[in-house]
Order: C-alpha cells, then sequence, then structure tokens
C-alpha cells in the first residue's frame, strides 16, 4: 500500500526486544504453516532474483556474438579463392584457344605485378584488373562451408576486399555478395536467446507469483491476527476487574485496540516478509558476486559501502532532528488544542496576544526542526542514487579494464549491474524493517502487557445460584471492612440489615465515596473482611453473574451505546416484544417522547441531538425496568439535566423502587428524606446513619449537609 | 490548492523559480547519463579500446551523478525551507484567524476540526509542497525528455515501453478506484471499533450489572469482522502491486534484449554495434520513463488528500468574522451596569428565536441570576455580554455603552468570566490564575493567593508538592473537575472585574464548597456585579434579580420570594427541587 512518506519516525524503544518479539511468535502459532509457507516464498521469490543476473549476463553474451564478424573466415575465403590462381590455372590459359591476345598481355603483366606486390589488399586490386574471360577461366565455383559461391560473388569480393581498409571494413562486409556475407556476418544463436528469454521470463513470472502468494498470505495473517488480537483485548476487559479501570484511563486501553494492534498488523504484514527477502538477496548477492568475480565483487561492495557509510553517518546525525520535530509537533498541537478549546476564555480574559506571541515561539522552533529534518529526509533518495550511480560506474570500469584483458566476458558486467542494485537495496531495506520491528516489538509489549494483567477471581466452582424469582429481598452487611488499597481501609467493621423493600439511601459531598457501596454490592470488588449476606447468602458463595441478575442499576452517567432507541432499552435481554419495550416506556413515562423521534423505536441514537441527557436518563430508566428483580440501585440525576425532564426522571425512578430493596444514590437531600435508612458518608467513611429525623437530631455532618442547601450566601 | 499557493512570498516565487532551473539541469545530468553508459559499452566492446577512455567516461558520468547530487541537495534546502515556511505561515494565519474568531465560527467549523485543520491539514500541504515540488516538475520533465530521447532509437523497443507503460498506470488506476473509496470506509469501521470499545469501558459497570458482556462482545465482534474484511480486501488488492511493478520493469529489460537481439540479428554488420549500444541505453531510459510514471502516480494519489487539506484551510482563512470590533475605549461614567434592551437573538441561518425581547437592567454590586430548563437559553444570554455573538435585534448596554461601540479587548476587561466548563492552560497554578491581560498590571503573589483563598482552592493547591507552582497539566488532566473549577473562578477573581459572569460555575462543586465558595466571593466582591446562570435553586435563592427563562422568553423578573407566588415555571423548578415546606423555610 503506497503510504505517503514520513520523516523518518523515530521508533519507541520496548523493554524487551526479544521477550516481546517471542510472544509475538507464540501468539502467531494459529498460523505456522500459513506463516513458513509465506517465509519460505519471501526466500525463495528472493533466490530466483538472485539465479536472474546471471542469466542475464548469458544472454547478452549471446547477443555480443552477433556483433563481431568472423573476420577469420575472410582470410580463408581468401585463401580458397586465390588457391585457384595456381599452375594448373595458368597452363589452363595457356592452351586455351578462346582467349585474345590481348587479354593474355594483360594477364601476364597483371600476373607480375600481383608476384611482385607488396600487400595483399594491392593484389587483390590488381586480381580484379584481369579481363573477365581470364578470370571466369581462374576462378571455379567453390564450395565453402556448404555455400556455394559463384564466380560472380568471388568477383565482386574481391573487387570489395579491395578497398577495404580499418574503417569501413563494416560497411564493405555489408556489401559483400550475400553467398559470401552471410558466412563472414556473425549470427545470434536465436534459438539460444530464445530459450534463455523464456527461461528468464519464466523466473520472473514464478518470482512475481511467489511474491505475489507471499503477500497475500501475509496479509491474511497480520489480518487476522490483529483480530484476534482485538477480540482477545475486548474479552480481556470483561474479564479485568473494575480496579483496573480506576488506576487506568480509557484513552490508554483504546490505544491498545487500535494504535498498538495496528502497528503490530502493519509492520507485521511488510517487514517481516521484507526482512527475509532482503537478508536473502543480502547474503545471495555478496556469494552469487563472489562466484562470479572475485575483484567485480570487491569493486561493487566496496563502492557501495563507501556510500552507505557516508549515508549512515548522515542518518545518524539526523536523528535528533526527527526526535525534536516530533516533539515540537506534539508541543504546537497540545497548545493549539489547548487555547481553541479555551477559545472563550482566551478571549475574555485578552489573552489572545499572549497565545499568539507563544505560538509564534512554539512555531518558530517547529519550523527550524521541520526544516532541518526535511531537508536531511530529503537527502536520502539523491544520496542513494548516487550511491547506485557509484557503483554502476566502479562495476564498469573494472569490468571494463578485466573484459580488455579477456578475463571476463562483456555478460558478467550486466550481472554485476544488477547485483550491485541487489546488494544497495537490501540495506536500506533492512535498516528499515528493523526500525518496524522496534515499535512492532514495543506495541506488542503494551498490548500483551494489559491481556497478561490479573483477572477477576475465578468463580467456576460456584455452584449455588439464586433464582430472582425466588429472592426476597434482604441484605445484610456484616462487619465489612473495605479498602481500594490494602494499606487503607475505608470501610471498617460496618454493619446494618436491610429489610425486604425498604428504601436505603446514600448522602455525601463529591468524593465521599458513595460508589464503594455499590461497588461492593454488585461485587465489583471484594470486600476485605467481614460478609454481606444477600436473604442470609453470602456473597462469597455467589457468582458475580448471580449476584447481577438480582438487581437492577441505573447510573446517573446516562450510558447508552451506539444504536437504535429499542435496542438500547432492550439491551442484552432477548425475546421481548415491541409492547414490553412500549410498556417499560411508559411507566416511566419517556413514551410520548419517543414517539415524537423520527421512526420511533428504531430511531437512531447517535445522530439525535434531539435527545436531552434528561430523555437519555429516561431510557436508562426503562431499561432497568425491564430488568424484573428484587434489588434495584439507583444513582440520582445530576443537575445537568433540565428541570422539567428532571420531574419526570423522579417520577419514574419513584416508580421503579416500588417493590424492591432499593439502594439510592442521592444527591438532592429533599428526596430521600422518607428513606427508611440513610448512610451518610464523608471521605470514603460511613459516619452517620439513621433516618432523617435521627440525623437532623444528631445535629452532626448531614444536618450542616441538610442545612448548607437555604443558606443565606448571595 | 491554488488559492493556498497565493500565499507564497515574491523571495519563495524566486526560490521556486532556482529549484525549477535546477531540476531540469538534474533532469539533464541524470538522462546524460545513459548517453555515457553507452559510451563505454561501446567502448568496452569495440576491440583496442584504450582504458583510458574508457575511464574518462566513467569520470564524466560520475561527474553528471556528482552534478545531479549536488543540484538534488540543493533543491532539497529549498524545498525544505520553502515548504517549513509554507506551513509556518499558513499556521500563524490561521491561528490568529481562530482567535479572531467569534463562537459563532467556532461552533460552525467545530473546534475538533479546526484542530486538525491547523495540525494535519498543513503537514499534508507541507509534505505535498517538499515532496512534490521535486516531484511534480520532475516527473514529467523526465518522462518527456526520456521518452523524446529514445524515440527515434527504436520503434520496437518504444512500442514495449509503452505497453509497460500503460499496464502500470491501468494497473495503478485499477487499484485506485476499487481500494482508494475503501480506504474512506476503513477509517469509519476503525472509528467504529473505537467506538464499541469506549462504550464497553465507559459502561462497564452498567454492563457488568446486566451481565451483558457477551452481547457487548457480538456487537464488537461484529465490526470487529467487517474491519478485518475490509482491510484484507484493501491490502489484498494491494499486494498485486508490488510483483507487478517488479514484473513490468524486470519485464521491461528482458524485452529490451529479447526484442535487441532480433533486431541486431537481422541488421547490417555496420548497424550492429550501434544497435547494440542503443539496446543498453534503451534499457536504461525505459526504466526511467517507468519511473517517472510511477512518480506521476505517485502524486496523483497525494493531491486528492493535499487538495481536502487544502480545501479545508482555505475554508478557515476565508470565513468572514461575524463580530467587527468596536473603537470605544474611554473611561465610562458609570461602572458596573448591565442593561439588556429588547434583546432578541437567533443563529443566522435558523428560524426560531432562541431569545425573545428580554430587557432588564443589573447595577455595580447586585447579583442577577438565570434560571431555567435546558435550552430555554440562559447561557446563550449571558454570552451576549462578552459578545460570543451578537444581538439580533435590540441592544446591550455595559456602563451605558453599546457593547458593540466598545473595542473588544476593553469590554473583555471589564469581564470576569467563568465557562461552565473550566478551562485549564499547561502550566502552573499561578500561571493559570494569573492568565490573560487585563490592561492593567498582572496580579501579584497577593492577588493570585487571595483569588484561591476565595475560590476555596488553596487547600488542594497546598497539598500538591509545587503549591502555587504546582504543575498543571495540559488539559487540566492531573486535578479534578472540582479543582479545576475552582481555580477557574479564582482566574477571574485575579482579574479583579467589574462585571463577574458565571455560566453554571458552580455546579461541579459539592454543596458546602458551593456555599462557602459564594460566601466568601460575595464579601470578595461587594461593589462588582454578578451575572449568574444556575440550575440549583439554592445556588440563586438571594440574587438581588431573578430571570426565569423558558424557550427564549423572559416569563418572571423578581427575588425569589416574589417569584414563588407569581411565576408558575418558577414555583415548579423549584418545587422539583426542593419541597414547599424547605422553600418558605429558604
Amino acid at each position: 500500500m503506497p503510504r505517503p512518506m514520513k520523516g523518518a519516525k523515530t521508533p519507541e524503544k520496548s523493554k524487551d526486544f526479544f521477550g516481546s518479539i517471542q510472544k509475538l511468535l507464540i501468539h502467531l502459532k494459529p498460523w505456522k504453516y500459513l506463516l513458513s509457507l509465506a517465509i519460505l516464498l519471501a526466500a525463495l521469490s528472493a533466490i530466483l532474483a538472485l539465479a536472474t543476473p546471471n542469466k542475464l549476463s548469458n544472454l547478452t553474451d549471446a547477443i555480443t556474438k552477433g556483433i563481431t564478424p568472423k573476420t577469420e573466415k575472410l582470410n580463408k575465403i581468401n585463401e580458397e579463392i586465390l588457391k585457384n590462381l595456381n599452375d594448373e590455372s595458368l597452363f589452363e590459359i595457356a592452351i586455351s584457344s578462346s582467349l585474345s591476345r590481348e587479354d593474355i598481355n594483360k594477364f601476364q603483366e597483371i600476373n607480375e605485378k600481383i608476384n611482385k606486390s607488396e600487400s595483399s589488399q594491392q593484389a587483390f586490386f590488381l586480381f580484379t584488373n584481369i579481363p573477365d574471360s581470364i578470370l571466369n577461366i581462374i576462378l571455379k565455383d567453390i564450395t565453402f562451408e556448404n555455400s556455394h559461391i559463384s564466380i560472380q560473388d568471388q568477383k565482386e569480393f574481391l573487387k570489395v576486399l579491395s578497398t577495404m581498409n580499418q574503417e569501413n571494413a563494416l560497411e564493405k562486409i555489408d556489401a559483400l555478395p550475400e553467398s559470401i556475407s552471410n558466412l563472414i556476418k556473425p549470427s545470434i544463436d536465436m534459438e539460444k536467446v530464445k530459450d534463455i528469454t523464456l527461461f528468464i521470463g519464466s523466473l520472473y513470472l514464478i518470482s512475481a507469483i511467489f511474491s505475489y502468494v507471499e503477500s497475500f498470505s501475509m496479509t491474511t495473517i497480520s489480518n487476522r491476527f490483529a483480530k484476534l488480537l482485538r477480540s482477545k483485548i475486548s474479552i480481556k476487559i470483561n474479564k479485568l476487574p473494575l480496579k483496573y479501570f480506576d488506576t487506568h484511563e480509557t484513552g490508554d486501553v483504546l490505544s491498545r485496540v487500535t494504535n498498538d494492534v495496528d502497528t503490530i498488523a502493519q509492520n507485521l504484514n511488510h517487514s517481516l516478509a521484507t526482512l527475509v527477502t532482503s537478508l536473502t538477496l543480502f547474503i545471495g548477492s555478496i556469494l552469487m558476486m563472489f562466484s562470479t568475480n572475485g575483484i567485480m565483487s570487491i569493486t561493487a561492495i566496496l563502492s557501495s559501502l563507501l556510500g552507505f557509510s557516508f549515508l549512515a553517518i548522515l542518518l545518524g546525525k539526523s536523528q535528533k532532528y526527527f526526535i525534536k520535530r516530533q516533539e515540537e509537533l506534539g508541543n504546537i498541537n497540545g497548545y493549539i488544542e489547548e487555547v481553541y478549546s479555551g477559545h472563550n476564555v482566551v478571549k475574555t480574559y485578552n489573552g489572545d496576544k499572549e497565545a499568539i506571541l507563544k505560538f509564534g515561539e512554539l512555531n518558530q522552533k517547529l519550523y527550524e526542526a521541520n526544516r532541518k529534518s526535511q531537508f536531511l529526509s530529503g537527502l536520502m533518495m539523491p544520496i542513494m542514487n548516487f550511491v547506485g550511480n557509484l557503483g554502476y560506474v566502479a562495476v564498469c570500469i573494472v569490468g571494463a579494464l578485466l573484459v580488455s584483458k579477456q578475463v571476463i566476458s562483456f555478460g558478467v558486467i550486466v550481472a554485476f549491474i544488477i547485483y550491485v542494485r541487489m546488494f544497495t537495496n537490501p540495506l536500506t531495506q533492512i535498516a528499515q524493517a528493523m526500525t518496524a520491528l522496534q515499535s512492532t516489538a514495543a506495541a506488542g509489549e503494551r498490548v500483551f502487557e494489559f491481556l497478561e494483567e490479573n483477572e477477576m477471581t475465578d468463580e467456576s466452582h460456584l455452584k449455588k445460584h439464586l433464582e430472582k424469582e425466588n429472592v426476597k429481598g434482604v441484605i445484610e452487611f456484616k462487619n465489612v471492612r473495605f479498602g481500594y488499597n490494602e494499606e487503607k481501609t475505608i470501610i471498617h467493621n460496618f454493619s446494618v440489615k436491610v429489610r425486604q423493600g425498604e428504601k436505603v439511601a446514600i448522602v455525601g459531598p463529591t468524593g465521599a465515596g458513595k460508589t464503594t457501596l455499590v461497588n461492593l454490592l454488585m461485587k465489583f470488588y471484594e470486600i476485605n473482611g467481614g460478609d454481606i449476606l444477600i436473604d442470609g447468602n453470602s456473597i462469597h458463595d455467589l457468582t458475580r453473574e448471580n449476584i447481577h441478575e438480582l438487581f437492577c442499576m441505573v447510573l446517573q452517567d446516562t450510558w447508552l451505546f451506539d444504536g437504535t432507541v429499542k435496542e438500547n432499552i432492550k439491551f442484552n435481554k432477548e425475546n421481548l416484544s415491541d409492547e414490553d419495550i412500549w410498556e417499560a416506556c411508559k411507566t416511566v413515562g419517556v413514551d410520548h417522547f419517543i414517539k415524537t423521534l423520527p421512526g420511533g423505536l428504531n430511531a437512531l441514537i447517535s445522530d439525535n441531538d434531539t435527545v436531552s441527557s434528561g430523555q437519555k436518563q429516561l431510557f436508562t430508566i426503562a431499561r432497568g425496568n425491564l430488568e424484573k428483580a428484587p434489588f434495584l440501585i439507583l444513582d440520582e440525576a445530576t443537575s445537568n439535566v433540565d428541570t422539567r425532564t428532571e420531574e419526570l426522571v423522579q417520577k419514574a425512578m419513584d416508580q421503579l423502587t416500588i417493590g424492591k430493596t432499593s439502594f439510592i444514590i442521592a444527591h438532592r437531600l429533599s428526596t430521600i428524606k422518607n428513606a427508611d435508612l440513610i448512610l451518610v458518608m464523608n471521605e470514603g467513611n460511613i459516619i452517620e446513619q439513621g433516618t432523617h429525623e435521627e440525623l437532623m437530631k444528631q445535629k452532626g455532618f448531614y444536618e450542616k449537609l441538610y442545612n448548607s442547601q437555604f443558606e443565606n450566601t448571595i | 490548492m491554488g488559492k493556498l499557493f497565493k500565499n507564497f512570498t515574491k523571495k519563495d516565487l524566486g526560490f521556486i523559480g532556482i529549484c525549477l532551473i535546477l531540476i531540469v539541469l538534474q533532469v539533464a545530468l541524470e538522462l546524460k547519463m545513459p548517453d555515457y553508459m553507452s559510451a563505454i559499452t561501446r567502448l568496452v566492446e569495440t576491440e583496442g579500446s584504450s582504458i583510458k577512455e574508457i575511464v574518462l567516461q566513467g569520470v564524466y558520468m560520475l561527474l553528471c551523478a556528482l552534478g545531479s547530487l549536488v543540484s538534488a541537495i540543493i533543491v532539497g534546502y529549498f524545498a525544505a525551507n520553502l515548504a517549513s515556511n509554507f506551513s509556518k505561515t499558513l499556521r500563524d494565519k490561521i491561528f490568529s484567524k481562530v482567535l479572531k474568531f467569534s463562537t459563532k465560527e467556532m461552533k460552525e467549523l467545530e473546534t475538533s476540526s479546526l484542530i486538525t485543520r491547523t495540525t494535519n491539514d498543513i503537514t499534508q500541504v507541507e509534505m505535498l509542497i517538499s515532496m512534490g515540488l521535486q516531484m511534480i516538475v520532475k516527473a514529467p520533465i523526465m518522462a518527456i525528455w526520456a521518452i523524446f530521447k529514445i524515440l527515434n532509437k527504436g520503434m520496437e523497443w518504444s512500442i514495449l515501453t509503452a505497453v509497460c507503460v500503460f499496464v502500470l498506470l491501468i494497473t495503478i488506476g485499477f487499484l485506485m478506484i476499487t481500494v482508494l473509496p475503501r480506504f474512506a470506509k476503513v477509517q469509519k469501521l476503525i472509528d467504529k471499533v473505537n467506538g464499541v470499545t469506549r462504550e464497553n469501558l465507559t459502561g462497564i459497570r452498567v454492563i457488568r450489572a446486566f451481565n451483558a458482556e457477551q452481547f457487548q462482545m457480538n456487537r464488537f465482534e461484529k465490526i470487529n469482522n467487517d474491519l478485518t474484511n475490509m482491510q484484507l480486501f484493501n491490502q489484498r488488492m494491494f499486494s498485486i502491486m508490488q510483483p507487478i511493478m517488479m514484473l513490468i520493469m524486470n519485464g521491461l529489460t528482458l524485452g529490451i534484449y529479447f526484442i535487441g537481439a532480433f533486431l541486431i540479428n537481422n541488421a547490417l554488420l555496420s548497424q550492429k554495434i550501434t544497435l547494440f549500444s542503443n539496446m543498453v541505453v534503451f534499457s536504461s531510459y525505459g526504466m526511467l520513463v517507468i519511473s517517472s510514471f510511477l512518480m506521476l502516480a505517485m502524486i496523483f494519489m497525494m493531491w486528492p488528500r493535499a487538495n481536502i487539506s487544502a480545501k479545508r484551510i482555505n475554508e478557515v482563512l476565508e470565513k468572514e468574522e461575524s463580530i467587527r470590533d468596536g473603537n470605544f475605549d474611554e473611561d465610562t461614567k458609570i461602572v458596573g451596569t448591565v442593561e439588556f434592551k429588547n434583546v432578541s437573538f437567533k443563529y443566522p441561518d435558523a428560524d426560531e428565536y432562541l431569545l425573545k425581547n428580554i430587557s432588564f437592567k443589573v447595577n455595580a454590586g447586585e447579583t442577577i441570576a438565570f434560571i431555567g430548563s435546558t435550552g430555554s437559553g440562559k447561557s446563550t444570554l449571558i454570552n451576549l455580554v462578552p459578545r460570543f455573538y451578537d444581538t439580533t435585534e435590540g441592544e446591550i448596554l455595559v456602563d451605558g455603552v453599546n457593547v458593540r461601540d466598545y473595542k473588544l479587548s476593553v469590554l473583555h476587561n471589564k469581564i470576569g468570566y467563568v465557562p461552565q466548563k473550566a478551562v485549564m492552560f499547561t502550566g502552573t497554578v499561578r500561571e493559570n490564575v494569573s492568565y490573560g491581560d487585563n490592561g492593567r498590571e498582572k496580579p501579584t503573589d497577593e492577588q493570585i493567593k487571595e483569588a484561591i483563598h476565595v475560590a476555596q482552592g488553596t487547600d488542594f493547591v497546598l497539598k500538591m508538592e509545587e503549591k502555587y507552582d504546582a504543575h498543571i497539566a495540559r488539559g487540566g488532566t492531573n486535578i479534578s473537575g472540582g479543582q479545576k473549577q475552582r481555580l477557574a473562578i479564582a482566574r477571574a477573581i485575579a482579574k479583579n472585574p467589574e462585571i463577574y459572569i458565571f455560566d453554571d460555575s458552580f455546579s461541579a462543586l459539592d454543596y458546602k464548597t458551593d456555599v462557602t465558595l459564594r460566601r466568601e466571593l460575595k464579601k470578595h466582591t461587594k461593589n462588582a456585579t454578578s451575572m449568574i446562570v444556575a440550575q440549583r435553586i439554592g445556588t440563586i435563592l438571594n440574587a438581588d434579580t431573578i430571570v426565569v427563562l423558558d424557550n427564549g422568553n423572559c416569563v418572571g423578573i423578581g427575588t425569589h420570594k416574589e417569584l414563588l407566588k407569581t411565576c408558575e415555571v418558577y414555583k415548579e423548578i423549584a418545587l422539583s427541587q426542593l419541597s414547599e415546606e424547605e422553600l418558605l423555610n429558604a
């Protein structure tokens, strides 16, 4: 996948590189066959690629053979022709009666000159001057290497030869009569060329197919692996104790599900195969080079290394600028986010001048870092090109030298030109793949760290199960002791008995730990000492799942998911008809509102801005209403719900408490005055308990809290 | 994109001109190299050529390579400078522009979108300039020039090269058409995976309470499956790219040699060597042509992204500012009064009025409170005072002067504004409290401490290790919501303004803190005017004036006692929070 080039990213360093990679491999076990296949194919495809330069060199040699004329044949034919100018032919001329006197005289004259001639060239020239009648006698049809050369052709041949010199030799040969030129002209062994081409072509094709299958397999593995990791993380979320989420941020877990898994998948997809291919190519090309020619190999490797050492120095120097750039980018992004989201404050406090000043500073710093890192990263490509060219020239020059000394054939140069490329490319790729592996290890570490977190205690041995239809609804806290940390106990020896159908209110200022009691009731956290009894059964003997069945819980942070109103109200309950849902909605009084939504129950909640937080709260109450459980936990709505809806919510909540033993986290004291029991919490502890009247009489914390609502302040 | 390029200065354009010349030079040198290659080839092939000559040609070629490297470095230097300078200028422009925006523009463009526009979008454009400048110019010159160089060197080879380019373009085109639209979908699916995971995390108590783990898991798996399948499809399609590219490149060389063998075999002897060196040259030019087209294809892939970014940036730069600065900056005779005169307000493109015909006046030292259900317009109302929006009809007078006439900075100096959601800046507690410029001197240490004391923040600030110099992390994530709110209130106090605006600023505080804070505040700000939006009746019970809003209409003005008798809406709200008996006792 073509991705825009980024300034070389600085890899996140992993704490334990090999450990992390090992874990990664263990998790990859389900795909071990496919993975082996992919790695094998990557290596094979590289090996095939390595085999081609030599073949290409053969092809070049075959072609080169067709370039140089067979000059030695020229002489042989010459000799063959001149052989006929012997005593026998002279005798024949002498006895011939058909010849004119004139011709014979001329011939004798020329013959003498030929004998005296200093160069064969001159001789040829003279030869062509011999009258035709005589030549016809001297020259006889000859057959050279199965090729018939007519007398006419021989005459032509001699004529051409007579004017041939170093410069025009090739043109002259072209001008020779066909019967002769065919013999002298070099010819390429086309059958061989075809064979080699076909062979290399097949190699390319097979290599391409291998590399496609490899890439296809790796894609499959990496995506399936990513899916598995995402699933595992998602399952893990459900198995972790709530404690974990108190100490870890949502964003942190989220980034593991997406960014880290993505990094692993991406790098697995690209780097692993690249690493195998590159290593094979790198080692293979060195082996192949040395097996072809030692001097050329050293030339190629030295010249490339020269370039690379330069590149390495440059990279080392530029690393700090890349880091700097990332830092500055982070700084400026942070500042932008801050100012934009605090826009109103910046404006009303006239902070804009200050902001522009500070932004200018950050921007200038970013500019400096940007400029340098971009320049340096821009240098890579040209330098790589230059290294390539340097290798090329070195190979060509040394190669030419060796060719001229006939140590190697020209084809070797062609092969080496490709070897140089094969040798230099993997080096950069190996470096890149290693960086990628580094960040994979770091990402893997974070994912596995999460997957290896301690899970909630196993409950498979608990066989007791309370049917919610049969539970009366009595709860007893018996000397309960609890602390979020072992060192800091916040609930000491708390005991209270709640009878069937009673209403318990939990009050206290924000941060007083009101949700702690809920956490304990729901067995979200394990108590450190004492016991909580549901209808006389210890919660230690009940599974979390069973306890959850017995409770209906409505929390103040209205949790709705991306889906329709119906899906949200129905949630995980099956076999519910629309009538059941309407019934629940009617009970909490949200039915009219749902009817006004486009699509009614099927309206999507995500893109419906018209649903206010109060109405969302009503949905969650309706959801709770469907859960016919003996216990109820209610976290009252905050002040952010608009006042009109608030009334509805209040009524709906009251409706919900009917016939249930309920625990209400109260924010507004007026609503819980009639509670059977009020638990007052502060700084994690339960400091007072009793009915409204009792607590008011105590004139303690509760009384102050209650009266603070009406204090004269403004 | 074109519009953005208008941001280049004359100097920049000069640099671009120099780059252009250098790139042409670079191309010329790079294209010259195969000539030397062919010369070397010819020399090697011809018997009896001297090594000296070969080395000479080699040196020439290296000189070309070096020349091209040097020019590439210079171009790279200019391009890096140009691109970083361009992005710097753009960032500055956008940032200053955004600071001039009013709440209306912020809402229209959305804060999160503005952030990406100032960061990622600019980076996209920057990347296009730094890389693209070289490629956009180089690729076509290279392609055309290389094509011209080889055009007369062999029809057969040219056809083969054309076929290869064609196949390459078809492959890329096919992939772009089938896969690119799916990339957007992948992003959406990733968002969905994120979304469900976020749901699982935020709703963990609910999910566990309902034993709905499996239900959520099924939802997650469905999206996980969709994402995996989509990714698999895309990446499998893209898997074909690399092998095909290799096949084309290798195939081209092989094809050129193969065709070359035929041509040479059938040629006249005198032309064979020329043909041979042509063949060698052609194979390198052919590569250059292919790689130029590859570069072009890359630009085509980068272009749409950068272009969208450019559009988004332009949208910000061209956005008209709805709030115009006034020029009144003198002292006023009266101090601390706010008067609404028949104020109506609606968003420019909306049909419905959010506020209808509101009139009231508040004097120095008085407190005015606004109450009403969500959407009744109370936040909108007080946002009109610091001119986050301008009124549609009617006027607002601060100290007797229309807010529109004030120089914005002068108006803002009179106001201490505390938003519903406290805003914290990275820095120390001290820096956060003394934030901004109130036209006077920065508050002294004493004033800062006093402000924090009034805002009930002394306790937690002193508990932090560095006390007043304790670091506040980005977004104030290292302190709680209530603590942030207290510091935000301290910030307003430290400013010592004439008029306080509290936009539901107390709801993050518990009753007790709320009460103590307001008591202290009252003592501290005897002469200042307070405008309070509140949800809790208890917060506003004792305001001098309470304005009851319902659907943008003012349905009652008066004190608590008066309103209980006269205003039905007020009574309804009050009763939903306190019992009748409590109300009477209050």
